[in-house]
Parts: C-alpha cells; structure tokens; sequence
C-alpha cells in the first residue's frame, strides 16, 4: 500500500458522500461506484457480502462500509481515512450552518425558519413510519407487526420506560422466538 | 436519571451515542427517534425544537445523517472534542464488529436468529417515528394555526410523495418560506385590518 492509495481512499468517499443525499442509505450505490468500478477495491461479489453484513450489524451502514473497506485497502489507518472523509466534510457543514443560525436566534428570520422546518418533519416522518411499517409486514406479517407495535407503544409512551430495554426486549423476543415459527 | 446527570458531560455524550449506535438497526432514520430521545429528553442537552432545525438542516445537507447529528450535539456541548467523542461514541462499536466479524459474514447474514431480532425491531421503530411525527405535526399547528398546518402538511406530502421531489429540495423550499413567514404575516394582518376598518 502506498500513500496515494490513501489519497484515492480519502476522494472516493469523499465524493460518495457529498453527492449522497438522504442519509448513508442513499449512499449506498454512489459508494458502489466508487469501491467497485472506479477503483476496484472490491469486486461486486465482495461489495455485496460487505453489505450484507453491514446491515446485520446495528449502527449508520455508511460508516461501516468505509470503516471496512478502508481496513481492507489501508489497515487501520485506509480505515480512519476512508471514516473521516465519510463523516467530517458533512458534520463540519452542518456544524457551520447552525451556528450561525444560533447567532440569529432572535430574528424573525431565523424563528420562521424554524417553524416551517416542522411540518416538513411532521409529513417526511409519516412517509418513515408507512415504509417501517410495510417492511414490517412484509416479514412477519401484520398480526405479529400490530402486536409489537402496540406492546412497544404501551411501553414507551404510556409506561414511559427508555426505548432501549424496548429494543432489546424486541431482539431477544425476535432472537428466540421468531426462528421457529 | 439522577446518576447519569451527575456523570462528565464527556462520558454523557458517549455513552448517549453509543446506545443509538448500537441499538439502531437498518441505517440513519430509524436511529433518529433514539438519538432525539437521549438528547432532547435523557440528557436534555437541546430542546425538541432546536432537534427538528437540527434535523431539517441535516436532511437538506449530503452526507450520512446520524454521524453528522451527533457531530454537532457534541460540537454544541464540548466544541471539537465533543464532536469527536460522540461521533467515535456511535460509530466504534458497529465499525470495530464489521471489520472483526466479515470472515463470519455468511454465518451471520443468514443466520434465522439474527434476522429475527431485526424482523422484531421493526414495528418499535415504527411506532418511534410514528410519534415522533404525531408531535412534531402538533407543533406545526401551533405555531402555525390550524389551516395554514394543514395545508403545509397537504403541500409537503404531495410534493414529497406524489411529485417524487426530493427532500432536500422540498427542505429548502419550506425553509426559504420560512424566512419571510413572519413577514408575510404582519402584512396579511395589516391587510386584514384595515379592510376591516374601511
């Protein structure tokens, strides 16, 4: 491995991300592009065992396709290169256009702002919500979906207990039941 | 509750995004109601209306959704160490696990049981998001009144659902709206006013 690997690290993932809007999901086939036909760091066999895993594993798929791939290309420092030209560029936009959104907190301009950002919110949530749910019955069809649903809606909204023991609850009832039936 | 207030605001923001990052399965969205959960009412570091700005300008901005999140709660509570512990904080465990677990990657993809806990999860993350936006639609009807609410949620789902126009697009639209709402406000009111009065 040389250094102008890392430097092809560092701009595929770079331009996978910036152009990927809609989150690391939306990502995906830009990172595609980039891991198997630009630089052919993986073949597609590879990219879709990578991604295979990637979504049996909690946590943002993004981050983990670069983490891997950069260790595959790089060891641990292709890794941390492939991380932060994921994560940096657009956390940095982001932080810099809140701040000086809070700078303005006080102008009508910015106050607006804020208030149409939640209807927006409201109806992209909805979609979310109508696209879980689908999946949902899709795989374990709607008697098991409205059961959990409603159990995990008694427990978090009315109980008010922390919606991890929810999830974990869910994986362990998910790990041990639903296998055998 | 207690216990965790009283722990370093370092630590917080660690261990707060290190739950989303290993609670949430299927990428961002679904990790979004955990993160606002232990931000907004855990560790009550942001109010929820701030969380939506946050969100909103989030989703208009490229690049993955929830590493860029927990970026700035940590950069709005510690400064650039902040940003990088949280953002380490939710990424670690999931990245060290896909590096150390690929030559498992068969045995684990198809494995029933881990299907079955991701199958299970599911619905629960459906009713988070279900809630999250019965309120953050209760709050549009605050502040902007019930018509004006309801023709906002109308305008957005056409243009998000039946148009196919792209969230960032349909955020920016509201938000450059947003800057002239107050405006536009006064002067429709003034308008009324005195049209009631002649």
């Amino acid at each position: 491995m040389d250094w102008l690997e890392l430097v092809w690290l560092f701009i595929g993932f770079f331009v996978a991300n910036v152009l990927g809007y809609g989150g690391g999901p939306a990502s995906i086939p830009l990172m595609y592009r980039e891991v198997v036909t630009n630089y052919e760091w993986s073949t597609p066999t590879e990219f879709s065992n990578i991604l295979a895993l990637g979504n049996a594993l909690p946590g943002p798929i993004a981050t983990k396709i670069a983490a891997f791939v950069g260790y595959d290309v790089g060891g641990i420092l292709g890794a941390l290169i492939a991380l932060i030209a994921t994560i940096v560029p657009s956390a940095i936009a982001l932080i810099l256009l809140l701040k000086v959104l809070q700078k303005h907190r006080q102008s009508n301009v910015v106050k607006g702002i804020g208030l149409l950002v939640q209807p927006v919110i409201a109806i992209m949530m909805l979609v979310l919500t109508w696209e879980m749910g689908q999946s949902s019955i899709a795989s374990i069809g709607w008697i098991q979906s409205l059961i959990i649903a409603a159990i995990a809606f008694w427990a978090m909204q009315i109980r008010k207990i922390h919606p991890a023991i929810v999830i974990i609850v869910a994986f362990a009832y998910g790990g041990i039941v639903l296998p055998y039936f | 509750m207690e216990e965790k207030r009283k722990s370093g605001p370092y630590i917080q923001l660690m261990w707060g995004m290190m739950k989303t990052g290993i609670l949430g399965f299927g990428g961002g969205p679904s990790v979004i109601p955990l993160i606002r959960h232990e931000a907004v009412k855990t560790y009550q570091w942001i109010d929820d209306d701030e969380f939506g700005e946050i969100l909103a300008i989030a989703n208009a901005l490229p690049g993955p959704i929830a590493t860029k999140i927990a970026a700035y709660l940590g950069y709005r509570i510690k400064g650039v160490n902040g940003a990088v512990v949280a953002v380490l904080g939710h990424i670690l465990p999931s990245t060290l696990a896909m590096i150390l677990l690929m030559s498992g990657v068969y045995f684990l993809s198809a494995s029933p049981i881990i299907q079955g806990m991701i199958s299970a999860v599911i619905p629960v993350v459906a009713v988070m998001l279900g809630v999250m936006m019965y309120e953050f639609g209760q709050k549009a009807v605050k502040g902007l009144g019930v018509y004006l609410g309801i023709i906002s949620f109308v305008l957005a789902f056409l243009l998000l659902q039946v148009i196919e126009i792209h969230p960032a697009i349909v955020i920016i639209v509201y938000l450059t709206y947003g800057t002239v709402h107050f405006r536009v406000m006064s002067k429709w009111k003034a308008k009324r006013q005195q049209r009631g009065e002649a």
